[in-house]
Order: structure tokens, then sequence, then C-alpha cells
């Protein structure tokens, strides 16, 4: 049987965690595709796209974090690779739109017919077969991240000098993406998108699907990292984040474990990317900017890096702060409150009782934030606050927290969202930076693991101090330390 | 008595009819030429044209204007010329008063055809020849230069026979010797010593006179136009090359401002200051408000603004690296990447304030009087603006080796560099040190600033343009060594602008992030790399 060795490898937490996205994959198309519009329980298709794109940022966010939080290596240049998949992506799309482009011309995108194209150039062939595109997506990052690894892991460039590196890199990309002889369709992009494998990339049922398959693609690529990572091969990519030169000095040849671990990051960013496309509906050179690498990183950086759950929940953390600053654009809280606490609650496995208790915070809290209008902020922080009051003080204080979440964030989230919110977003977003470096660098998931570890610990001695003790509880697996 | 008074009496008349008459007779002889236009014959018109050029009137080049817009009105019984100016006032011709009361009856524009056409581009030519203005005659020179007409060559001999200034006289003889190339009729000898003057000329517009010259042309002449072709050809090579390190000179000296104040922060501290281009753009903010003060209070103090601005600047963006030294940056010591994260976010924090205090668009900052215009060497063109921004690049940086070596200040910053605990040991206060070592660095970005708001957009994007390059450039002079990032800076600057004719500007751009890549392969630590301990801190 392969369950058996696949959930000791992932862990109670990887499961929960596991179990959560797939959960999100069937649900939340399913609210789409069966409910009408004016049921309460129906998901609109506009935000269905929203937390695709969420997904893709979360896969996204995971890549780094195996690169980073595990090998040490911090990529300022991941958004390329990324964009890379998303242009192989789009290029495919293009092919696809055949005569219904504006110029009907059968081969050419329009972007080349405006641009008096006589031909197809070469790399553009092959790409109107799926699995061709698909191999493109995963093997041109995986080759650039290859050859740029080879250079730069084998002349020894590490820490800043290997970030300032792969920043210009995508730099470079980026100009060269910008130019229109590239034949990339320049400054545009890639766009107008039609098609994908025979179906409407706008139907909400492709929509619908494209989400699913992101989560089944969030899924899979846990998956692998947990089992990387926690195999020996992982203990080694942690020995050379720790002290790189000890572990070449115990006969493991550095490099290539780096090579091996950046090649496969970048192919995860590049399936990330390709999957972000279609459900954007566009691709342009923007993608590459250092900005939009080092906001991916900072995701990490608020998740924890270290734990690859806290990636995926620091990338949609941010991006749905960024959502709400920009656009205000609000989510069905049960939704919200629900993800939240499976995810969070993946972190607590054995409390049971803290499960009920945030799933009973968080349902009451969407309830309150129903009724007052507090918007999804309100539920949100009220689920976490709900269970961390349920954690450390037990269930006499959940009442309480309810009324002072509902308050406090009523009060806050009310009449900053009438404000217009999106001139503050860089202030939020830059103090973001500051503030989770500074105050907490383990990260949202890695300081509650931390928490949940000391408590356990705490329980641990009073059931020792006990004279008939029972069998001190283990805590999960342990949790790597991010290097500082 | 009386015999001496008439006589004295007769030569006052004698002396005032003279000097009556003068002009007098001018007026006579342009009066006569203008009524040869009333006769309406083309060929009584092309003579007036050159009898009223060759009248040498003040009016003659307005009058001949206005016959080439068809201003040019006759009456053809009175034998009367009038004009109308460029507001529609009828002129008298013949006296320049304007007409008064009601336009005479009858008026009827001076007809004029191809061949009228012609002469009068060669009487304005030979008229403009003649202005007294010599930069006009340079440029009436300039244009003959390049149509080659052969009617212009009469007036041009005349002219250059009058001509003082020396330039003019030069651009007078070109000129000519244009013409003598692509007339057939004129000696081999004439040609050669033509071919001579155009080669000495030597810039585009020479070559192209040489390399088309008409088939008619005799062997020994075509022998000479190529020599002097091949001269010219590696003599604008030689100039093309001058160009192009001065060009580098200049993006070069940009580039150090930008990064010498990260050579200190990064290269000597070891911090990774991402906030650096806000920094850089805090200075040129600093300039936009005391031009602005000094516009709203006392714009006289304008050309001295920048004065103002340099140490304002330094002090304030000074300031706000010691405040960020003490607020984030030292709880991050020995962190670089964490560092990285967290000033890049106070980027965004700068930028975005910036953006609601002055709001998203672009400033306008001036240049002062002394840094605008330009002057020529040889073939290159340098502007006033570039030269101050090389020299007081240069300035800041030696001020600042100066300061490294000479202060009390400058000595514990180096100590605390080459060996903290030692240092901290020897009664050095390494967090002071730490903290006005950071202020150093952000303050030159701040006067950095100043000197790139002359040449650069004063928008809250201002910094973000310069982060990736000044890092490069530290990173690939070598950390922790200022000559480094200064033989960096000056490389990499030139380099670009070689690149550039071959690649364009965006390839050239990639091109140099890509060797620079490379180059990080094979040197990791930069070009001039720091040995031993130090290399481990």
């Amino acid at each position: 049987m392969m369950t058996g060795p696949i959930l000791r490898i992932l862990g109670r937490s990887g499961v929960l965690f596991l179990s959560a996205v797939i959960a999100v994959a069937l649900i939340v198309p399913f609210c789409n595709l069966v409910f009408p519009p004016s049921s309460p329980l129906h998901v609109p298709t506009y935000l269905v796209a929203l937390w695709g794109k969420y997904i893709c940022y979360a896969i996204l966010a995971l890549s780094i974090d195996l690169i980073w939080g595990y090998c040490g290596i911090l990529s300022l240049g991941h958004g390329a690779f990324f964009a890379l998949g998303g242009y192989a992506m789009g290029m495919y799309l293009m092919r696809q739109i055949g005569t219904r482009g504006v110029y009907g011309n059968p081969i050419l995108p329009d972007f080349m017919v405006f641009l008096n194209w006589p031909e197809l150039p070469i790399y553009w062939y092959g790409f109107q077969h799926f699995p061709y595109a698909l191999l493109m997506i995963v093997a041109v990052p995986g080759l650039l991240a290859f050859v740029f690894g080879w250079f730069a892991f084998r002349s020894r460039v590490t820490g800043v000098y290997l970030s300032i590196i792969t920043q210009a890199l995508t730099f470079a990309l980026l100009l060269g993406f910008f130019r229109n002889n590239f034949g990339f369709g320049g400054n545009n992009g890639l766009t107008d998108f039609k098609d994908i494998l025979g179906f409407n990339v706008q139907a909400q049922g492709t929509r619908a699907a494209l989400f699913a398959i992101s989560c089944i693609a969030l899924a899979i690529g846990f998956i692998i990292c947990r089992a990387l990572v926690t195999s020996k091969f992982g203990k080694v990519l942690v020995a050379i984040r720790d002290a790189e030169a000890r572990t070449r000095f115990l006969g493991y040849r550095a490099e290539s474990y780096k090579l091996f671990v950046f090649t496969l990051s970048a192919c995860m960013a590049g399936i990330a990317g390709a999957l972000y496309v279609p459900q954007v509906g566009i691709i342009n050179p923007s993608e590459f900017s250092p900005a939009n690498s080092i906001e991916a990183v900072i995701w990490v950086a608020v998740g924890g890096r270290g734990t690859l759950t806290g990636a995926v929940v620091g990338a949609i953390l941010v991006n749905y702060a960024k959502t709400f600053f920009t656009s205000g654009t609000l989510v069905p809280y049960w939704i919200m409150g629900g993800c939240v606490v499976i995810a969070l609650a993946g972190l607590s496995w054995q409390r049971l009782q803290t499960l009920y208790g945030a799933a009973a915070g968080a349902a009451l809290a969407a309830g309150i934030t129903q009724i007052n209008y507090v918007g999804p902020i309100g539920s949100f922080v009220l689920a976490g606050l709900f269970i961390l009051v349920a954690m450390g003080r037990g269930w006499h204080a959940l009442p309480v927290g309810a009324i002072f979440g509902a308050l406090a964030f009523g009060f806050l989230s009310t009449p900053l969202a009438t404000l217009g919110l999106a001139p503050f977003w860089l202030f939020a977003l830059g103090g973001l930076f500051v503030a989770v470096t500074l105050l907490l660098p383990r990260g949202v998931v890695g300081t509650l693991e931390q928490w949940w570890t000391e408590w356990q610990e705490a329980a641990a001695a009073k059931q020792l101090a006990k004279p008939d003790a029972a069998q001190p509880m283990t805590s999960g697996e342990p949790s790597p330390r991010p290097a500082e | 008595m009386r015999f001496l008074r008439d006589r004295f009496v007769a030569l006052l008349l004698a002396a005032l009819i003279a000097a009556v008459a003068a002009p007098a007779a001018q007026a006579a002889s342009l009066a006569e030429a203008l009524t040869k236009f009333t006769t309406d014959e083309f060929s009584d018109t092309a003579e007036a044209i050159a009898d009223v050029a060759g009248s040498g009137d003040a009016r003659a080049t307005t009058i001949i204007e206005a016959l080439q817009d068809g201003r040019l009105l006759y009456n053809g019984e009175q034998k009367t010329v009038f004009y109308k100016d460029k507001s529609g006032k009828l002129i008298d011709a013949a006296t320049g008063q304007a007409v008064a009361g009601d336009p005479p009856a009858n008026l009827a524009a001076v007809r004029i055809n191809n061949r009228i056409r012609r002469s009068i581009d060669a009487a304005l030519g030979e008229l403009t020849l003649r202005a007294p203005d010599p930069a006009k005659r340079f440029d009436a020179a300039q244009a003959v230069f390049k149509s080659r007409d052969a009617n212009a060559l009469e007036s041009l001999d005349a002219a250059i026979a009058k001509e003082t200034d020396l330039r003019v006289k030069k651009a007078f003889a070109e000129a000519r010797a244009a013409i003598v190339l692509y007339q057939a009729e004129t000696s081999e000898a004439d040609k050669l010593d033509a071919v001579a003057v155009v080669r000495a000329r030597g810039d585009q517009d020479a070559l192209q006179l040489l390399g088309g010259l008409p088939n008619e042309t005799p062997a020994s002449v075509r022998t000479a136009a190529r020599d002097a072709v091949a001269a010219m050809q590696s003599q604008q090579a030689m100039w093309s090359t001058v160009q192009n390190v001065w060009y580098g000179l200049s993006l070069g000296s940009v580039l150090l401002l930008a990064a010498i104040g990260l050579a200190i922060t990064f290269g000597v501290m070891g911090v990774i200051n991402m906030a650096h281009g806000e920094m850089v753009m805090l200075g040129a903010y600093v300039t936009f408000a005391v031009q602005e003060l000094i516009r709203t209070n006392n714009p006289g103090l304008f050309d001295y603004s920048l004065f103002i601005a340099v140490p304002l600047a330094f002090v304030v963006t000074g300031l706000v690296g010691i405040l960020i030294e003490q607020g984030i940056i030292r709880f991050l010591y020995g962190r670089p990447l964490e560092t990285l994260l967290a000033t890049w976010g106070l980027s965004l924090v700068l930028q975005q304030a910036v953006r609601t205090a002055f709001g998203p668009t672009n400033k306008e900052v001036g240049a002062p009087s002394w840094m605008s215009g330009a002057f020529n060497i040889g073939q290159i063109n340098v502007t006033y603006g570039r030269l101050w921004i090389i020299v007081f690049t240069l300035a800041v940086f030696a001020a600042l080796l100066a300061l490294l070596r000479f202060t009390r200040l400058g000595l514990e910053m180096r100590a605390v560099t080459q060996n903290r605990s030692m240092a901290a040991s020897m009664g050095i206060r390494t967090a002071r040190v730490d903290a006005l070592t950071f202020g150093l660095g952000s303050g030159i970005a701040g006067i950095a600033g100043v000197a790139l708001s002359q040449i650069d957009n004063v928008s809250p994007n201002l910094g973000q343009s310069y982060i990736i390059d000044s890092f490069l450039v530290v990173v690939f002079g070598g950390v922790g060594n200022l000559w480094g990032t200064l033989v960096g800076a000056f490389t990499l600057g030139i380099a670009n602008k070689f690149l550039e004719p071959f690649a364009g500007a965006v390839l050239g751009k990639i091109a140099i992030l890509v060797l620079i890549i490379l180059f990080i392969q094979k040197r990791p630590r930069g070009l001039f790399a720091l040995k031993g301990r130090a290399v481990e801190a």
C-alpha cells in the first residue's frame, strides 16, 4: 500500500493541511456551479478566479520556501521562473486563438501581424500542441535555473551576492521581454485568450476546473516538498542552510544538492505561472519586475519560512490583504473562516478541543460579521483570535473573545473599508516587511508552532510533576528552525 | 570776412547735401528697382529682384520675402509697389511708411514662377550672406554648403573678401569649395584646393559631400577625395570613441554617485540597504523643496539653490539614515537577508509617503544658469550639466576618501570594519560608529539625489531605477573598497556606452547584466576583493 509511507511522510499536520486543500478544491467549485447566484452559499465566479490566483501564488511561495526555508538560498528572482512558465502557457493559449484574433491570421498572433512579421519565429513552433507546451512550462524555467545555478553554486556565490544576481537576472529578463522584437508581445504581453484544450477560458465551468486543478497542483507540490524535506536529502539541505562549509567538509557536494533543489523549485514556480495565466487572462513583462519577486519572498516570511504550510498561509494572507486594501473585494466569510480554521487547526491535531473551539468561534464570528457588516477581515482575524484564546485560556474565554473581537474589528474595518484603502496598501505591505523581520522572524505559522510546542512541553512537565503521571504527550514532528 | 562766411555757409551746405544725398541715391535705386515689379513681366521681375538685392537697402530682405509669400502688391498705373507685413498692414515699399487711410485701388500681387523662385532663393541667400549678424552669416554659409547652389558663388566670393570674422570666413570658404567641387567648369587645381578645404572640415556633411562627387570629376580629384574620405573616417572613428568615453564617464559618474553611499553602508558595514535608492529620492525632493522656497521667497537666489540643497540634503537624509539604523537595522546585524527584506519594506513605505506628501507626478527641478548650456570640443558636444556632475562626483568621492583617511570618525569606522570586538575593547563605541556610518552613507545618497535631480525625473520612483545598478556597481567593484566602486562605476558606464551602438540601449543593458552575472561567478568577491580576516566578517 502506498498510503502508509505517504501518511508517514506528511505527518498529521500535513494530512490535515492536504485535506483542507482538497476540501477547498471540491467545495469552492461545487458552490460556484451548483448553487444559483441568489443562494447565500453561492461563490461568485470572479471569486473563484481570484482564489485561483491566490492558490497559484501559494505554489510559488511553496517553491520559494523550499529553497529559502530549507536550503538558505534567498532568490529575489523567482518571479522570473513564474513568469516564464506563464509565458509558455500564454504562447499555447495564443496559438489556440487561431482565426478569431482581430486580424484573423490563422497562425500569427495579433501582435505579430501588427508588427508585420512575415512568419512565426522558430521558438514559437510546436506551442499549438498542449503536451509540448506542458513540457516547456517545466523545461524552460528548469533549464534556466539549472544553467544559472550551475554557474552560481559551483563558484560558491552565496547569501546576499546570490540574491543580488538573481535580482539582476529577473531585471534583465524584464528589459528583454519589454522589447517588441523579442517576439513575446512586448509591453502588452500575451492576452485575449479564447480556448484551453477546447474549453472557453472565460466559461464558469473552465474557471472552476482550473481552480480545482490549481488546488491539486498545490497539494502535489506540497507532498513533493514534504517528502523531500523529511527525507535524508532534506536533512542535508538543512545542514547546508545552517553550516554550508561544515557540510562540505563532511563529504557532501553542497552545490549538487543546491542545484537540484533550485531547479526543482524553478519548475514548481513555472507550473504556478502556467496555472496563473489562464485564470488571470494576461501575462505581461511586469511579472518579471524585481518587486514582484521580493513580494513573493515576504509571503513566505509572513507565513513562516521553514514551514511549508506557512508559505501557503502567508501567500494567501498577504494577497487577501492586498485585494482587500486595493479593491475592497469581499469574500464569503464562511469560506474564509473555514479555510483559516482548517489550516491553523492542522497545527494542533491532538487538541480536538481547540479545533472545535476554533470552528465554533469562527462560525460565531462569521455570524456576527454577517449581522454587523463587519467585513471579512473581521471574521478572519476573529477566527484566529478564537483559536488563540481557546488554546491559551480554555473554553470560558470564548464569549469574551467573541465580544472583544467583534467590537474591535467592527470598529476598525467598517470605516476603513469605506475610506478607500488603496493608497495605504504600500504602507501596509512595507510595514509588514519591517514588522515581520523585526517582531515575527518565524512568521505566523512558525510562531504558532513554537507556542504550541512550548505549551505542550509545559503541560507535559505539569503531568510529569504529578506522581500518577500518564505518558507525556509528544509534540508533532519537530519543525526545522530557520537559519539566522 | 564776408567772403569767408560765404565760403563757410557753402561748405556747410555742401556737407549737408552730401549727407542727405547718399541715402537719397540709395532710395532712388531702390525705387528704380521697384518700378520694374510693376511691368508684370517675369524677366523684369527677375531683374528687379537682383536690383533690390543689390541696392543694399535694409528693407531688401523684407521686400523679397514678401514677394516669395505673394504679399508684394503693385499698382500698374501709378507705378507704385506695396507689401503687406505679417500682420496684414499695407506698407509702401519705396518709403517704408505704412499706408494711411484706405488702400489704393487696383492692387495686384506680383506674379512669380519657378524661375523667379530660384532667383528669390539665391537673392535671399546672398542677402543673408551679408547679414550684419555673424551667426546668421554662418548659418547662411552652412545652407549654401548643403545646397551647393552655383548662383551663390559670386556673392560668396564678394562676401569672403569682406568677411572679418574668422569662423564665418572659414564657413564661407567651405561653402565655396562645395560649390566648386560640384561645378563642371572649374579647373582641376581649384578642385584639389577645394578637396583640401572640405577635408579640413571633417564632419559627416563633408564626408557625404566628398563621397558623392559627380561623375565628370577628374581622376586626380577623385583620388584626393578618396584619401580625404578615408582620413576623415578614421578621424571620425576616433572622435566617436572619444564621445563614447565621454558619455561613458558621464553615465559612470551617475552610477558612482548613486553607488558611493551604498559602498559605505553595504561595502564597509555589510548592511544591505534596499532603501538606499529612496535616500537618493529624498535628496532630490529636498532640492525640489529648496527651489520651491526660493521661487516663492527670493527668486534672485535661484542660481545658488544647489549650494543650499547639498548640505541640507546631506543633513536630512543623514538623519533619516540614523533613524533607520536606530529603529530597524540595529536589531538585524548579522542577518543580512532579513535586513534586505526589512529595508525593502521601508523603501515601499518611504516611496508611498513621498507620493502621499508630494503627489505621484514628476516634480520640476530647474537647472541654475551656470549648469545649462554646452560647448564643443572637437566634434563632441559637452553639456555643462554633465560636466559639473562628473566634477561633483569626483569631489564627493575625494571628500569621502579624505574623511575615511584623515578624520577621527574615519579611523573609528575603519577600525570597526576591520575588527569589531578589538575596536570595542580599545574604547570605540561601536554602536555609535555604526549609526554614524549609516548616516554618512545615507547622507551621501542624499547628495547624489541633489545631483541626479538635474538629469532625471524627480518622482517617487526615482530611487528604484538606481538601486539594482548601484548594487551591481558595488558588487562588481568589490565590497569594502571605495576605489573598486570608482573603477566599477566607470567601467560599467563606459562598457554600457560602447555596447549601445552595436546592441541598442536595452540589449546593451541586458548584456551588461549578463556579463556581471558571469563575472560574479568568476570572482565572487568582485574586482578588488578584500583579503584576510575581513572576508569572513
